[in-house]
This record gives C-alpha cells, structure tokens and sequence, in this order.
C-alpha cells in the first residue's frame, strides 16, 4: 500500500533520513520505533507533503507523492494525526471534527459529514459531550482523542500517528491503542509512530527501528519484542538484567 | 453568537442605519457617521486577514489608497462614471494584492509585518511623487461626487444611507465566510498552520485568497471615501493610517466582526471628544488606549462581554 525506498530527508543541509526503505500492507499496523532524533518523525511530514526537500521513492497505492502537495494527498487517502496532538484550540470539538473533513466538499458531502461525525463520537463519546467546548479546554487525553478523530474525517485508508501516546496517563494510552486495533479491525491501514516501543510493538504486526536516520532493524512485533537489542534500548531494560544475570 | 439570531441582527442593524438618518440633519453628526462607516469598513478588511487568519499587515492602508486615486483618476482625469470605476479600482487592489502577496505570504509573524511595510511605504511614495498622475504630494482635487445612474450621492444624508448600507453588505458577507467551511479553516490557519496543512487546508492559497479579497475591501472603502472628500492626498493613505487600521482592529477585538465596528467608532469618535484637552488631546488618546489595552487585553467587545459575565455572576449570588 505505501512503500518507501531510498528515502533522504533534508532540513537544510542537514540530512535526517539516511536512505530508509519500507512497506505497508493493506490491513496492516506497522510501527516505527526509535528515540528522539532518530527521523521517524521526519519519515512522516515527508509522506504527508509537510516536508518537501527529500528525494527517493515514496509510493502510495502505485502512485508516486512526488511533488504533492498536503491537500492532495489527503484527498488521496493518508491522514495525519501529528506528534502533540496539534488540534485547534481556540475552535470548537465540533469545528476541529469539521475542518478534518476539509477536502470533502466538492462531493456534496454533506449527508456524508454528518454521518462520519456520528460514527467518530459513537467511536470516542467523549467527544458527542463536549462537542461545544474549545478543544483547548479538553484533556490530554481527550485532546488525543479529538486529533485521531479528526484524522479520521478525512476519511483515509491510511491513518499515521505520530506518538499518540506521549504525556499520557497509562490508562489513556491503553484506551488509545484499543482504538487503534478497532480501527484496523475495520480495514484501516495504520502506521504508528512511538518512543513508548513495547506499548507499540504490542498492537503492531512489524516494526522498523530507528536510530540516527536509518533503520537498524526490522521483523515481526514478537521478533523485536524478544529481540535483545531492542530490550536493551528501547523497552527500558538494562544491559544486566540480559548479560549478568543470564 | 447564534445563526438564529443574526437575521435578527441584521434587521436591528439596518433599522438602527435608518433610524439614524431618519433623526440626524446635522451635517457634522453625519459627516462623522460616515466616517465611522468607511473605518468600520477597513477595519473589516483587516479583520478578516489578522483577526481570522492570523497574517499581520501594517500597509493595509496602502489598498485604501489604491481605492481612492484609482477612481479619483478614472473618473476626475478620464472622465469614467464612478460606476465604472468602481470595479476598476477594487479590481486594481486586488490585482495588485495577489502579486504582491505571493512572495510575502510566505513570510510570518514580524517578517510579514516588515514585509507589508514596505510595501505600504512603496506604494505612499509612488503616490506622492507621480505627481503627473497622482497630483504628487499636494493631492488630488475635483473628483466629482458619486452618480449611479439618475441617483445621485451629492447630499451627505443620501451618503451617509449608502456608505452603511455597504458596511451592513460587507459585515453579512464576512460573517458567511466566517461561519463556511473556509472560515474555519482560516482560524485553523491562526492556530497552527502546520497541523492545518494536515488537514488537507491549502493554507498557502487560503492566505493570498483572504489578502485579496482584505485588499478589495479597503479599495472599496477607499473608492467611497474619494467621492465623499473630493480631494485626496497620499497623507491619508500612509503608515500612520495603517497602523489606525491595526489599532481599530486590536481596540475592537480580533476575530470579531462587531469588534471591528467598536474599533472604528472609538477610534473615529475619541478625537472628536478629546478636543476639550486642547494640545494634550494626543495624550489623552494615547492613555485611553494603553488603559483599554491593559484592562481589556483582548478587545472591547470581549472586555466588556467579560465584565457582563462577571457582574452577573456577583449579582446571581446574591
């Protein structure tokens, strides 16, 4: 559905991607994991068009997103739900859920608005509750919730969340990753972005890691999970409970 | 506010244009009024691009200006009924604000600021010193009064009817915008520009598009102006000016539409009423607004809605 390859991104002279190549497939969760600084989210503003100095291949469905520009990509099926949640405080629930919608005017959409937007507040009711209220008003969490659902308005056949569950309570980002399997469940494709790896790797069918721009391994969620390296580095194990005590 | 509402609104509004000039003879009275309609207008304009979409502008009266001497030159030089010249010189605003707004938009904050200063800088010199064209610095004289067709505007109660009949066009016309899909996403674009982009917003089209269609605005208020005052200097049209829109923006409230009509009466009206302090008229302006400013950060409109709030909440306790 989506593939990569050879992917160099650029801030300037500075290059943040280092040739990474991967795929998605339809149906699939896939999660990209890594620290800070390793690119991942760099990956993501270049597939949604945010970003536009990279060179390489990025392909959704067959088609090239070469020189698109965000507006078009959208309407071609990817959705973003951007690191921080970055919803529009000042506006209403409602108005952030609307303006997730943006790109599906032309169709006479509007029947079919307000039937997404009963389906995305039956998916978080949360959200029916407060639907007058400034989004800036809603908890982090609820904020969370509002960002996905207004990705989800867009209608997209490929949903990318770049750290859902950062500054989260753990009872949040569990609720948060229900979703996430719900959501794939019923035929979206979903490629997760997370710090949080073993919370990830636990929803995800394969997982890239990241470090510096490249990716150092991939494979299966239950390969990575096992994998020593990625418990040293990334699940927050120390190197003696493997080596000492083993 | 609530949709429900605004047809009420607006007939109050339009009851409120008529009561006015049913009751007002005085000319002074009037000629204030009119005043209070093209600022009303400006401030409108800008609204839309700063209080909305968030893009400053400090050369907004530089399309003002455009307004006034294209007409003024079409219809005094070349002889063009205004009608004509009308779409003339909103159409040459925002011609000219597409051109130019498609290098500066890419610029934000400070840098759009500086950007649109000089623009507006540009513009008051080539005003000033076309002389062969523009009348140069001493101005413009003898454009004659506004005709349509057997109607005529000389008089200034039938001015005073058309300058708020047009406030009262505009203020419908920003308010369905506003309440559009494209009006969330302009404050969409205020918000976050990047997470707007996100959503599938073309935020580099919205922004030229809200520019031009600010400039048009200006220019119409610019167009009305010339054939209100007869004769027009580039004084008018310079920095000081933009920066009355600015402040009449900001006075009234950002982001609200009512607030842009607060904003350009108090701004209209308080020289009017601060002649009594002779020569510390300035500072007494200048006070007004540094206490408006400190008191109510966020505008008139919302200060005095916030107060309401408060009063009532003090007086439901009790």
């Amino acid at each position: 559905m989506l593939r990569i390859r050879n992917l160099k991104c650029f801030y300037g002279r500075i290059m943040a991607v280092k040739g990474v190549s991967l795929s998605v497939n339809p149906g699939e969760i896939i999660c990209l994991i890594g620290a800070n600084g390793a690119g991942k989210t760099t990956l993501l503003s270049a597939v949604c068009g945010l970003l536009t100095d990279w060179t390489g291949q990025i392909d959704f469905e067959k088609k090239s997103l070469k020189g698109l520009e965000p507006p078009a990509i959208v309407r071609a099926g990817i959705s973003l739900v951007p690191e921080g949640r970055q919803i529009f405080a000042p506006l209403s629930v409602l108005d952030n859920l609307r303006l997730g919608a943006y790109t599906m005017y032309k169709k006479k959409a509007h029947a079919a608005i307000q039937q997404d937007l009963e389906s995305v507040m039956e998916l978080f009711p949360i959200l029916r509750q407060r639907q007058r209220q400034p989004a800036g008003t809603l908890s982090g969490g609820e904020q969370q919730m509002l960002a996905i659902a207004r990705a989800l308005m867009a209608r997209p056949r490929l949903l990318l969340l770049d750290e859902p569950s950062m500054g989260l309570a753990p009872m949040v980002v569990e609720k948060i990753l229900e979703v996430i399997s719900l959501l794939r469940s019923r035929g979206l494709t979903i490629v997760l972005v997370e710090q949080n790896a073993l919370a990830a790797l636990e929803v995800s069918d394969r997982g890239y890691v990241f470090e510096t721009g490249a990716v150092v391994l991939q494979g299966g969620a239950g390969e990575l999970m096992a994998d020593k390296d990625v418990k040293r580095a990334y699940l927050g194990k120390d190197y003696g409970d493997f080596y000492d005590a083993g | 506010m609530d949709d429900k509402y605004l047809p009420a609104i607006y007939t109050g509004f339009a009851l409120g244009i008529a009561f006015l000039g049913w009751r007002i003879d005085n000319a002074y009275y009037l000629q204030l009024l009119i005043f209070i309609g093209l600022n009303t207008l400006l401030a409108l304009s800008l609204n839309m691009l700063m209080g909305y979409a968030g893009q400053i502008s400090l050369g907004h009266a530089a399309f003002y200006g455009i307004g006034a001497y294209v007409t003024a030159i079409l219809s005094t030089t070349y002889q063009v009924p205004p009608l004509l010249a009308l779409p003339a010189a909103v159409g040459a605003a925002m011609v000219i604000a597409w051109i130019v707004g498609i290098p500066t938009l890419r610029l934000s904050g400070y840098y759009l600021g500086m950007g649109t200063l000089g623009f507006g800088m540009i513009v008051h010199i080539v005003l000033r010193e076309w002389g062969s064209v523009t009348g140069g610095a001493s101005g413009f004289v003898g454009i004659p009064p506004l005709e349509i067709g057997p109607v005529s505007f000389a008089s200034s109660k039938s001015y005073f009817f058309l300058v708020w009949a047009v406030v009262l066009a505009v203020i419908i016309l920003c308010r369905r915008i506003i309440d559009s899909r494209v009006g969330r996403a302009l404050c969409a674009i205020h918000d976050g520009e990047k997470a707007a982009a996100a959503v599938g917003v073309n935020t580099r089209r919205l922004k030229l598009q809200v520019f031009v269609l600010s400039a048009g605005i200006a220019a119409l208020a610019g167009f009305l102006y010339a054939h209100l005052v007869f004769f027009i200097s580039p004084g008018s049209f310079g920095f000081m000016a933009s920066i009355k829109i600015v402040t009449m923006v900001v006075i009234g409230g950002m982001a609200s539409i009512w607030g842009a009509l607060f904003g350009a009466s108090l701004l209209t009206l308080l020289p009017e009423w601060l002649h009594a302090f002779s020569e510390f008229e300035m500072v007494v302006y200048g006070l007004i607004l540094m206490v408006v400013m400190i008191f109510m950060p966020r505008g008139l409109t919302r200060g005095l809605m916030d107060i309401y709030e408060r009063y009532r909440k003090t007086h439901d306790r009790q």
